[in-house]
């Protein structure tokens, strides 16, 4: 094997930076990897609260900007990691289009960090995942590496998909240069109905509403209201507001609304809470899980599958409840002294160690976001 | 051998070459080898004492499903256990209100929609296959459908699995919750071919049967057109649930097939499904047949009922034993290309098709660019065999010169070794090959397949080799 070793051409790797703002990051991950120093990626820092204190000296990514690639008619935009998410989506709109998973757009955040942190919006049941909307990204890895995966297409079965790997990696892999998404036409038409009903009841009638054929495309409940958004053509939408009932939102009031539940719970939810000061969780449950107000619930989203909890109990009891219910919690806000993430499986956390060692092998990425591993 | 059959239930160990002989090849039938034994498990217990005896003793495990993927995925090797999961058949449970089936890996595709159809619900992916393919094969594969443009690949619609690693320790990802802590192993198993687990229960997402459907047939007089108007479509913001279009060979050996009622004067036909509710599909059709006018259709065709809606797609379906009536042999391609190439490509795979002397028909999932080639030859006319392949590489290389994928459904399996060395380099096939040493240090889950080694991709030129370094020079090459 040695000799093959000796065969390959290490030199190739200069010629797989796309630009001298890659170089610059790859020579700095280079250096951290030689020195066994830890960096921390950072691209608008706008969900820098969100789960653990980072670790190194920040990598920046700002200066990778830009689309790369957009057609319309492909579905497809590829895009540089550093890009504002504004930008973006700015873009696509123009273009009648959008990012199927609607990202948080907090102020600053960049197209890295949707990647990074994988969270995925209200419409999440009804148009997937960010990981489902990826189709490949380039990424640089812990020896300083650029490495492409994936691609532009929307079916791809050539090789592991170590593409869809990175979302909500939180950048351990490695930082991602530019990635390729699929994405959607807009809806012509989009209504948010509103409807006051108790926690049991609105799961009972989301859940039964997400089993029929209609153009569903969010289902949360806050404060005490059901909140069901239809999207669609004007023919599909009229129809559907027909049989579902309900008040209808103003559309700007409905846009802020599903504005501010995509990565929090919606803005009045915290804003209603007396106990505000209490760590936030996030539960991901099965969709037709029990209320849980007694655990302190302050807002359901994604049909049932998302919980919002405020809670001083022990990061153990929380977690204790999330599994005993077949799902996973993790601290999201406040000042927890527990892990960020859902403990693993040893089994899991094992594959994680070695994952990580294979991207990474210097951990010149170890954020701390991953202590569950 | 004895320890395997200790493992297993009376009749679960097959070890004569008779009964070896129908596990010798999987869809992709130029290949054959007869494997040591098969496994036939009933349950995961089983399946997971079949791991542990092979892993301690070092013997290749090869896990296989239904045996109809096309890339030669679960073919055997002389010294390797096939271990079957045809057998772990349950449907666990449907739930109706969470909108989840909780089912074993040898449970047929559609089985899961014919057991969720008493609730209006169905499992979207639809390979074409789905009659007898299962479940645990499509998750290996991340099979697709003519339905997924709208609805996704089976990676999009598996909630989580639960598995066995290599050496029989158990694994338990995802499940009625979405997402999962840590990283996203779901999306790295599947689509994995058998390298990384063996899966034992498969938890997916069904959907809401939608009420009604209704297809478009449109004719048109060049590719050219056909490809505009997809491109039209798409770009008037619509997503089909289905868009298909064929060329004039396969249309002509479809209509004489089934008659599907397809013009047989078009240089391409296009077939657009809508689905949804009756008033989004009237206002879909309506916007899709404006769409191909614009574009220069030379005739249209929409279905009134769902009699023809069945009939016009029947064609399409029947394409692949259509073509198989008018050639010996034939050999399918399933490369994927960004849709504005569409044009070029065709144009390119004529060339390639005069250039070796074989005729090309094509079929292809249009919305997603997922052609679909069929190359005519003679099994027994000596050096044909060898053509087709060769046209095939060529096929694919202009795939992946155009900025697509060498397949976009199939999977790699042993099929597509060597385009994997035209669309990855080194630095990629190493990370593979170090993923799969991270799930099975051993090697010893479907050794060979979907990932070639550094030396066969040297052999055949397509990586640069000559001083430097490797990634991960620790590592066993397989």
């Amino acid at each position: 094997m040695d000799t093959l070793a000796s065969q390959i051409e290490g030199g190739a790797q200069t010629a797989r930076v796309a630009s001298p703002e890659e170089a610059l990051l790859a020579d700095a991950v280079r250096t951290a990897a030689a020195e066994g120093r830890v960096l921390h990626i950072v691209g608008g820092g706008s969900k820098a609260g969100l789960g653990g204190v980072p670790r190194g000296s920040p990598l920046l990514t700002s200066a990778l900007s830009g689309i790369v690639d957009y057609d319309p008619a492909e579905l497809v935009v590829t895009v540089r990691a550093g890009t504002p998410l504004a930008v973006l989506q700015g873009e696509l709109a123009r273009h009648g289009q959008m990012l199927p998973f609607e990202p948080p757009d907090w102020p600053g955040a960049t197209v890295g960090g949707v990647i990074a942190s994988g969270i995925s919006g209200p419409r999440r049941p009804f148009a997937g995942s960010v990981r489902d909307a990826l189709l490949g990204v380039r990424l640089l890895d812990g020896r300083g590496q650029v490495l492409q995966f994936g691609g532009r297409v929307m079916k791809n079965v050539a090789g592991f998909d170590l593409f869809r790997l990175q979302a909500g990696a939180w950048g351990r892999l490695g930082v991602v240069l530019e990635a390729s998404f699929r994405v959607l036409p807009r809806p012509e038409s989009e209504v948010t109905v509103t409807q006051r009903l108790s926690a049991a009841e609105a799961l009972e009638r989301m859940n039964r509403l997400a089993g029929q054929p209609l153009p569903l495309s969010a289902a949360a409940h806050v404060g005490g209201v059901l909140h069901l958004r239809v999207s669609g053509s004007n023919a599909g939408v009229t129809a559907a507001l027909s049989s579902l009932g309900g008040d209808r939102l103003p559309v700007d009031v409905a846009a802020a609304f599903w504005a501010g539940s995509a990565g929090l719970p919606p803005t009045a939810a915290i804003e209603s809470d007396a106990s505000v000061a209490a760590p936030l969780w996030r539960l991901a449950v099965p969709s037709t899980t029990r209320s849980l107000a007694a655990e302190g619930e302050v807002a359901i989203d994604w049909v049932g599958g998302l919980r919002w909890l405020r809670s001083d109990a022990p990061a153990e009891v929380v977690r204790a409840l999330a599994a005993g219910l077949g799902g996973h919690a993790a601290a999201w806000r406040g000042n927890l002294a527990c892990p960020v993430m859902h403990p693993l499986d040893p089994v899991t956390a094992q594959l994680h160690r070695r994952l990580f060692a294979v991207f990474d092998p210097h951990s010149v990425f170890d954020h701390g976001r991953f202590d569950a591993a | 051998m004895l320890q395997l059959a200790a493992a297993l239930p009376a009749d679960g160990l097959i070890a004569d070459a008779e009964r070896l002989s129908p596990y010798a090849s999987d869809g992709l039938s130029m290949y054959r080898e007869l494997p040591l034994a098969v496994a036939l498990p009933q349950t995961a217990a089983e399946a997971q004492s079949v791991l542990r005896v092979c892993h301690a003793a070092g013997v290749p495990v090869i896990a296989r499903g239904a045996g109809t993927g096309l890339a030669g995925g679960a073919l055997p090797r002389s010294d390797a256990v096939v271990l079957s999961l045809a057998r772990l058949k349950r449907i666990v449970r449907v739930d109706p209100l969470a909108r989840v089936a909780v089912v074993e890996p040898g449970v047929r595709n559609a089985a899961i929609s014919e057991a969720a159809a008493a609730y209006g619900l169905y499992y979207a992916p639809d390979p074409s296959s789905q009659i007898a393919c299962t479940i645990g094969g499509n998750v290996a594969e991340n099979s697709g459908g003519v339905h997924c443009l709208k609805y996704g690949l089976t990676v999009h619609n598996v909630m989580g699995v639960r598995g066995l690693l290599a050496d029989g320790s158990e694994l338990v990802i995802g499940g009625a919750a979405p997402d999962a802590s840590g990283l996203d192993v779901l999306a790295l198993l599947i689509g994995s071919e058998g390298l990384l687990a063996v899966i034992t229960e498969v938890t997916v997402r069904l959907l809401p049967r939608p009420r009604v459907a209704q297809v478009v047939m449109a004719s048109f007089a060049s590719v050219e057109d056909a490809g505009d108007a997809v491109a039209g479509i798409i770009g008037a913001g619509i997503i089909p649930a289905g868009l298909e279009m064929m060329d004039a060979l396969a249309t002509r050996a479809v209509e004489d097939f089934v008659h599907a009622g397809y013009p047989l004067d078009a240089a391409a036909i296009l077939l657009a499904e809508s689905d949804g509710t009756a008033d989004e599909v009237a206002d879909e059709i309506a916007r899709i047949e404006a769409v191909c006018r614009q574009h220069g259709a030379t005739s249209l065709t929409t279905s009134q009922s769902e009699a023809q809606r069945l009939k016009l797609w029947a064609g399409r379906k029947a394409a692949f034993p259509a073509v198989g009536r008018i050639t010996p042999d034939y050999y399918c391609m399933d490369g994927t290309i960004p849709k504005k190439h569409l044009s070029a490509v065709l144009r390119r795979i004529a060339e390639l098709s005069e250039r070796h002397g074989l005729a090309c028909a094509n079929v292809f999932h249009a919305g997603d660019g997922n052609l679909h080639p069929l190359i005519f030859y003679n099994a027994n006319q000596s050096g044909d065999l060898e053509r087709a392949e060769a046209f095939g590489l060529d096929i694919l290389r202009a795939c992946v010169e155009a900025g697509g994928t060498i397949t976009g459904e199939h999977g790699v399996g042993v099929e597509k070794l060597d385009a994997m060395c035209v669309q990855f380099a080194a630095p990629e096939l190493a990370a593979f090959h170090a993923v799969k040493a991270a799930f099975d240090p051993a090697g010893v889950l479907n050794p060979g397949k979907a990932v070639p080694t550094l030396h066969r991709c040297a052999e055949m030129g397509a990586v640069h080799v000559h001083g430097g370094q490797v990634l991960h020079p620790q590592l066993p090459r397989f």
